[in-house]
């Protein structure tokens, strides 16, 4: 029994090791986020034209994505962890759009 | 064989899938928390233009500002998935390190959402004063909780490790901790495009 709990301690080390990127990684990864906000705020002061709603909505998915992915390990997670994350998220979309909706349609 | 199956379940807290009981509880909570700033974020949308005879967003959004405090909140994504990082390593120095150091810079950010609030108040937004400001005060007030409740959890982290006193797998209540702040962070991703960035 000693034994099984050890090999299992010593499977959950390996999966954490597994799961996780190198420090290095990591700080690429924030660099990129760093970048991303950047770019972000450049549009507050650059004119994009009709890019600049495209572009910010483009740039805050990206963020999202690549801290959840990476940062949160999603990527290399279960894909149980990540159905319960996106399950959450596509119903609050969907009550977003239905809310406006009702108000599109239903507002006299 | 039944008791060691039996041991096996328990004592590190793995459900009949494999995985962490404590981790798919959180991922679900988080999964809850979607829901709660969903309809935070679409009340704000919804009522954003309805600014009455109060100042506009346009008016009382200081942009650079946030977008340094945004930046702070970024990179203690940073800081704490290097604590993590530490943890898996057992290393407890680092892990302290990182985790105190994540807690200053999500409580700079919080002492800038109260600098902003302040500043928006004396320009004339105050909670009542339209519903762009209620919407506005609601959800990023409730943003600014979380990452106060973060910061709590975080020191309490630290006070624990340091006195030994966290039982079981350590590096994974520090990945617990940091999948609740991660979360804000993103949150923060969503709310610094939408209503700051993108005009009513």
């Amino acid at each position: 029994m000693t034994t099984t709990t050890a090999e299992h301690t010593d499977h959950g080390h390996a999966d954490h090791a597994e799961h996780g990127m190198s420090i290095a990684g990591y700080i690429k990864i924030a660099a990129i986020l760093a970048v991303l906000t950047g770019l972000e705020v450049s549009t507050y002061f650059v004119d994009f034209g009709p890019a600049f709603l495209p572009v910010l909505l483009v740039l805050m998915c990206v963020k999202f994505f690549i801290v959840v992915s990476y940062f949160m390990h999603l990527k290399f997670d279960s894909k149980i962890f990540s159905f319960l994350f996106y399950t959450g998220l596509f119903l609050a979309i969907a009550v977003y759009v239905v809310a406006l909706s009702t108000f599109k349609f239903f507002t006299a | 064989m039944a008791d060691t199956a039996l041991h096996h379940d328990t004592s590190h807290g793995h459900s009949s899938t494999g995985l962490s009981n404590n981790k798919l509880g959180m991922w679900l909570f988080l999964g809850s928390e979607c829901l709660l700033f969903g309809g935070l974020i679409s009340t704000y949308m919804l009522y954003r233009g309805r600014v009455g005879t109060g100042p506009r967003p346009g008016n009382v959004y200081d942009i650079p500002f946030t977008s340094v405090s945004s930046f702070v909140l970024l990179m203690s994504s940073l800081t704490m998935v290097l604590a993590v990082a530490a943890a898996q390593k057992r290393d407890d120095r680092g892990t302290n390190l990182w985790l105190v150091v994540t807690a200053l810079l999500g409580s700079t950010f919080v002492g800038g959402q109260v600098y902003e609030f302040t500043a928006m108040y004396h320009e004339g937004l105050g909670f009542t004063t339209s519903l762009f400001g209620s919407s506005f005060y609601t959800l990023t007030g409730f943003h600014g909780v979380h990452v106060t409740l973060g910061v709590i959890m975080l020191l309490s982290v630290v006070a624990m490790n340091r006195k030994n006193e966290i039982s079981g797998n350590k590096s994974e209540v520090v990945e617990l901790v940091g999948l609740y702040w991660h979360f804000v962070d993103i949150v923060w991703i969503i709310i610094f495009t939408l209503v700051y960035l993108i005009p009513a």
